[in-house]
């Protein structure tokens, strides 16, 4: 159990520390990150759109995209910190391994003068890996992701 | 800054056939006479028929500064009224939508109204008897919008009662909503998948000019594009793509491909990019759903529709069209340095599932808050908001393929890399900001 704690903590801890490929190898092969545009209310990422919805190919896309000098939007660059709260066990499957947390999360990402402030739960489905837990779906619901979102230029 | 209210010479000098001045992206005061004047006397997407499908139902928005609602009535129509109540302004409605009943009450002092906006009740009524209420502008419920069209389920409103007429005022870029509509083999879009809204600080022209701004993906995006051709290296051409990849690769087209694509001008500062095709040309053929529109329409018309795919065609000043993937774009200008975007999809009835998906994919890369691609178009966005109060230079140029003798027509095909799109978008704002009157509703 402590172990999936420790998980979700280290995973905030590698985007604050702008460690993204490091973060990308915590995604199963089959990882999505999600942010729905309904929040905590939307039931799937099909039925409806989403602020994100990226399987590894594109979380790789971004990456990689913000390693080019030529992300005009990182110049002055984005830094992020996570403020999280005590993780919930939701779900406990020992015969599979499966395991989900819900987390509730304040999160800044600051660029020059400018900072944004998001607050919301994250949802962590977690899955046994060779080496150790890895993420099935990182599910970000924000508070009013309905609402007017300036850039959100990192990973919630 | 200058003053610019009682002085039309002095706004139409700021747009030269080459080039217009910064103070239409800095001025406070052009700002608040593009809401008197332009956005008050032309034609504004208010929004789709589908978002008030019951009868009571209710979506309220802010149209150029002013509160709005639309309406689905008893008897069906959708109406477009101010949501204020007349008796001392409260808004009816607070929510963004809902379902009124029968009725809207004002939660300040209980004065009802019907849902066409007629007086309908309220308390202590033997106490205006011998007043002048009934006689003035306060006895008389709701007003509606002065102009408003419906066409093909798209509504919009114009907030002064002067002006051209809908059919004049569009024209032929009605085609777009067309073709749109068209797409499915049943005539009918739903607004579905919720709608993205991001808020940038610059000014609305920025956007609305780079709509139509062909040259700068290959700059601008060059590290999304960069990242995803990497990404997809080692992959033959014809090898079916995962959609991010389909929608994200044509950006980097290069200069010859965006030149090519061709545009097309009309009066008013509408305008149609990519007449022969566009970054959208070569999605994934659906061989279930092409059959289905030839049902519906017949071989040739089903070709047609098909075929025409543009980039972007814009309703000046307020709506961009997409007509595949199914799409749009509203624009909000909310200050001279402050501007919301909405970005929609639809379903379109009796197709695939996977058109829905594509609309919905091309929002979330593109125009979402998080979006791959549109960080870099908004962080150069609201570098120019900054960059142009710098000395020396007060013009912004616009002199690309620029010939004299395009101010003669009102309708020029051109070449897809000509400044001309932005030019006439330029040229129509001259014209309703120097006109000098005031909108009156």
């Amino acid at each position: 159990m402590m172990d999936a704690f420790d998980f979700v903590a280290a995973e905030a801890a590698l985007l604050d520390s702008g460690r993204f490929d490091d973060w990308l190898a915590l995604f199963a092969p089959d990882g999505h990150y999600w942010v729905p545009l309904l929040g905590a209310a939307q039931a799937d990422p099909l039925s409806h759109n989403s602020v994100a919805y990226d399987d590894r190919l594109l979380l790789q896309l971004r990456i990689d995209r913000l390693k080019n000098p030529r992300a005009h939007s990182q110049h002055p660059k984005s830094h992020c910190q996570h403020v999280l709260q005590r993780s919930v066990v939701e779900c406990d499957d020992k015969a599979s391994g499966e395991m989900t947390l819900r987390t509730p999360f304040i999160y800044i990402e600051a660029r020059g003068d400018d900072q944004v402030l998001l607050a919301g739960n994250c949802r962590h489905q977690l899955v046994q890996g060779p080496d150790g837990l890895l993420i099935r779906q990182k599910r970000i619901d924000l508070l009013n992701a309905q609402r007017v979102l300036p850039a959100i230029q990192l990973f919630i | 800054m200058n003053s610019y209210r009682n002085r039309p010479e002095a706004i139409q000098a700021l747009v030269q056939d080459d080039r217009v001045h910064r103070d239409l992206y800095l001025s406070d005061e052009l700002f608040a006479l593009e809401q008197e004047r332009l956005f008050a006397n032309t034609w504004l997407y208010v929004g789709h028929t589908s978002q008030v499908p019951n009868p009571g139902d209710y979506w309220s928005l802010e149209l150029a500064g002013r509160p709005v609602m639309m309406v689905r009535q008893t008897e069906g129509v959708v109406r477009v009224l101010y949501n204020r109540c007349a008796h001392k302004g409260s808004r009816l409605v607070s929510d963004e939508s809902g379902n009124t009943g029968k009725f809207f009450r004002c939660p300040y002092h209980a004065w009802t109204y019907r849902l066409d906006g007629a007086p309908l009740a309220l308390p202590l009524k033997a106490a205006y008897a011998d007043t002048r209420l009934t006689e003035c502008e306060s006895g008389r419920g709701l007003v509606p919008l002065a102009q408003v069209a419906i066409y093909r389920e798209f509504v919009f409103a114009r907030i002064s009662e002067e002006g051209p007429d809908f059919q004049t005022y569009f024209g032929e870029v009605l085609g777009a909503i067309d073709n749109m509509v068209d797409r499915s083999p049943e005539g009918r879009l739903t607004v579905a998948g919720g709608v993205l809204r991001n808020v940038m600080q610059c000014n609305w022209k920025m956007y609305l000019e780079n709509i139509n701004d062909t040259v700068h993906p290959m700059s601008t995006h060059e590290s999304a594009t960069r990242a995803a051709a990497d990404l997809w290296q080692g992959h033959t051409a014809d090898e079916p793509k995962p959609m991010a990849m389909e929608q994200m690769l044509p950006f980097s087209a290069g200069y010859d491909f965006f030149d090519k694509m061709g545009g097309r001008v009309f009066a008013n500062g509408h305008s149609v990019l990519g007449v022969n095709f566009s970054i959208h040309s070569n999605y994934a053929q659906l061989p279930e759903y092409e059959a289905a529109m030839r049902a519906a329409h017949g071989e040739q018309r089903a070709a047609d529709i098909l075929q025409r795919s543009p980039q972007n065609s814009v309703f000046f000043p307020s709506l961009s069209v997409k007509g595949s993937p199914q799409a749009i774009r509203v624009i909000r200008p909310l200050a001279a340095d402050r501007t919301l975007i909405e970005a929609w999809s639809f379903r379109a009835a009796g197709t695939p599932d996977l058109l829905f998906e594509r609309a919905m994919s091309y929002n979330r890369l593109v125009f979402s808050p998080m979006s791959v691609l549109a960080h870099d178009d908004v962080h150069l966005f609201e570098s120019m908001q900054r960059g142009l109060r710098a000395e020396g230079n007060e013009w912004v140029s616009l002199h690309r393929d620029y010939d004299p003798s395009e101010r003669a027509q009102s309708t020029i095909t051109t070449n897809g890399t000509n400044e001309l799109l932005m030019r006439n978008q330029f040229r129509a704002w001259a014209i309703y900001m120097a006109s000098g009157d005031a909108a009156t509703p």
